[in-house]
């Protein structure tokens, strides 16, 4: 494993009640970057992030994250590693019963003994660095989708994370919230000195703020480059992905018998 | 034709096969939320928080529903009793229905359908939209921080509620039997004094809420543990809890009862 590598994948494969859903994926990320996982839905993006937080087991291949093989962990250890970890999940996954700053103080009091004033002044600074410190006591309920995403992420990152991992942040957001939470993973990357996976399939946002993108298909990484590579690219997946054309290599129909002969066009014709 | 002639018998087998799993599930669930409650006995504060919920708010559908069941009896009791001249009877009548059936009974039907469903629809909306999950990557165990306080305030909080619901049901008694009806109060009270046995009585009533907070607190989390993430799969999950809970009392309180009258 490479000292500048935090996470470091090596053939890995996973299967679902025997489907293939990740066939021999190789990839790493280097410590302080922000690497986006592109592809279509269902490509296997989110099975790997699960993947490297030890939610789902590998069916082979390695998942090495500081050094540490993720299937080789017990339980203990492998919270252990969670600790060190934040994940952003695709709504956010608030706390319902918890209002805004409880959701933000639940890391630390489930994992320190801070006492409660400096857990307080440490939850208004998270807030304030996603710009939610006014919204501290409201409830999940009355947040809309780009807010409740920022408080998210104020939760995820209330430890200090080595590693923050990125569960479609941008789905479903009006262009404004979608800038503002992209311009806050690249500055708390930056500024926490955390390492980021994002798993994505928007893909102007992303290559603005990443340092490097893979992009996956079929359970595969069929391309990979910084953001100026991928622009140039004449890999025909990655120009039908960023022009979004319905065909190509990842066909617009799905796998069936030909037409004639689902319509019986051969029986009238003899 | 022979698989047709089969196929009622294959979906019976498959129906049993399928029980029988979630039976085992059921099991192994209820053992992983013992092994979990550590944390609730450290943190009791979540244990009182969840009494609050299941229990302190199902107080009124007990209070009311004790009442009206209680003054029934008294009703019903006076009308049986006074054929044979035994009016003086009522106060034991109501206090031994309440007590040795209908209090644990009724009150554990009542609590699975107000907080049972709700911790099922709770446990499975935070499945939906995925809390547990982000609980278990923030490196806590939803099944020590969420799951084992309320089985224990299940625990807790049943047989509490089974005798709030004969007290009050035995003071709705007292209402129509002495208030309204005329029965002679220290008759009503002494003979119920004297008969009612606190062993034979009052706790194995005690012992029965005891079961029935077990029995619908489990089934009502592994049904909203179990539920599919979807908003039909909460909704049946929801349904479940009521029908299985509802059977599992009824068919308890058989066993139960044969036990505790054998044992006499």
């Amino acid at each position: 494993m490479s000292i500048d590598k935090l996470v470091e994948i090596t053939d890995l494969n996973f299967s679902y009640n025997s489907r293939p859903v990740l066939r021999g994926v190789n990839l790493s990320v280097s410590k302080g970057s922000i690497v986006a996982i592109m592809g279509g839905s269902g490509c296997g993006k989110t099975t790997l992030l699960r993947l490297i937080g030890g939610m789902i087991r590998a069916s082979s291949g390695v998942v090495r994250v500081d050094g540490e093989e993720i299937r080789g962990l017990r339980r203990e250890q492998l919270y252990e590693m969670r600790r060190r970890m934040g994940m952003l999940f695709q709504f956010g996954a608030l706390f319902t019963d918890l209002s805004v700053f409880e959701n933000v103080a639940f890391p630390m009091r489930e994992h320190t003994d801070l006492p409660e004033a400096m857990i307080a002044d440490l939850v208004l600074m998270k807030l304030n660095a996603v710009g939610l410190r006014g919204a501290a006591r409201l409830m999940p309920s009355e947040l809309s989708g780009g807010m409740s995403r920022r408080v998210a992420l104020a939760r995820a990152i209330a430890l200090d994370p080595m590693l923050m991992m990125y569960d479609e942040p941008f789905t479903g957001l009006d262009p404004i919230s979608l800038g503002i939470i992209g311009k806050l993973i690249r500055d708390l990357n930056d500024a926490l000195g955390t390492t980021s996976i994002l798993v994505t399939h928007d893909i102007h946002e992303s290559l603005r703020i990443v340092d490097y993108v893979y992009f996956i298909s079929d359970g595969q990484v069929v391309a990979e480059g910084t953001p100026d590579e991928v622009r140039h690219s004449t890999s025909p997946f990655v120009e039908q992905f960023i022009n979004g054309r319905p065909d190509g290599p990842v066909p617009f129909h799905y796998p069936a018998p030909s037409f004639e002969e689902d319509l019986r066009l051969e029986a009238v014709k003899s | 034709m022979m698989s047709k002639l089969f196929s009622p018998v294959r979906k019976l087998g498959h129906a049993i096969i399928d029980a029988v799993l979630r039976l085992g599930f059921a099991a192994r669930f209820f053992v992983a939320v013992i092994m979990a409650s550590g944390t609730s006995f450290r943190r009791f504060s979540l244990v009182i928080r969840e009494i609050y919920i299941e229990g302190f708010m199902s107080l009124i559908i007990i209070s009311v529903s004790g009442l009206f069941v209680g003054m029934v009896l008294g009703l019903q009791g006076y009308n049986t009793l006074q054929r044979f001249g035994s009016e003086s009877a009522l106060g034991v009548l109501v206090a031994l229905s309440l007590l040795r059936e209908l209090g644990p009974v009724v009150a554990a039907l009542l609590f699975a359908s107000r907080a049972g469903t709700a911790m099922t629809a709770e446990i499975g909306l935070m499945k939906s939209t995925e809390q547990l999950v982000a609980m278990d990557m923030m490196a806590v165990n939803p099944l020590s921080r969420v799951i084992a306080p309320k089985f224990w305030a299940g625990v807790i909080s049943m047989p509490l509620l089974a005798a709030i619901f004969s007290a009050v049901g035995i003071f709705g008694g007292y209402l129509i039997g002495v208030r309204f009806i005329g029965v002679d109060a220290g008759t009503f009270w002494s003979q119920m004094q004297a008969q009612v046995d606190v062993r034979t009585d009052v706790l194995y009533g005690v012992y029965k809420s005891f079961v029935f907070g077990i029995v619908v607190t489990v089934i009502a989390l592994f049904e909203g543990f179990d539920a599919p993430p979807t908003a039909e799969g909460v909704s049946r999950a929801t349904t479940r809890t009521v029908v299985i809970s509802s059977l599992a009392i009824l068919v308890l309180d058989f066993v139960l009862t044969a036990f505790m009258l054998g044992g006499n």
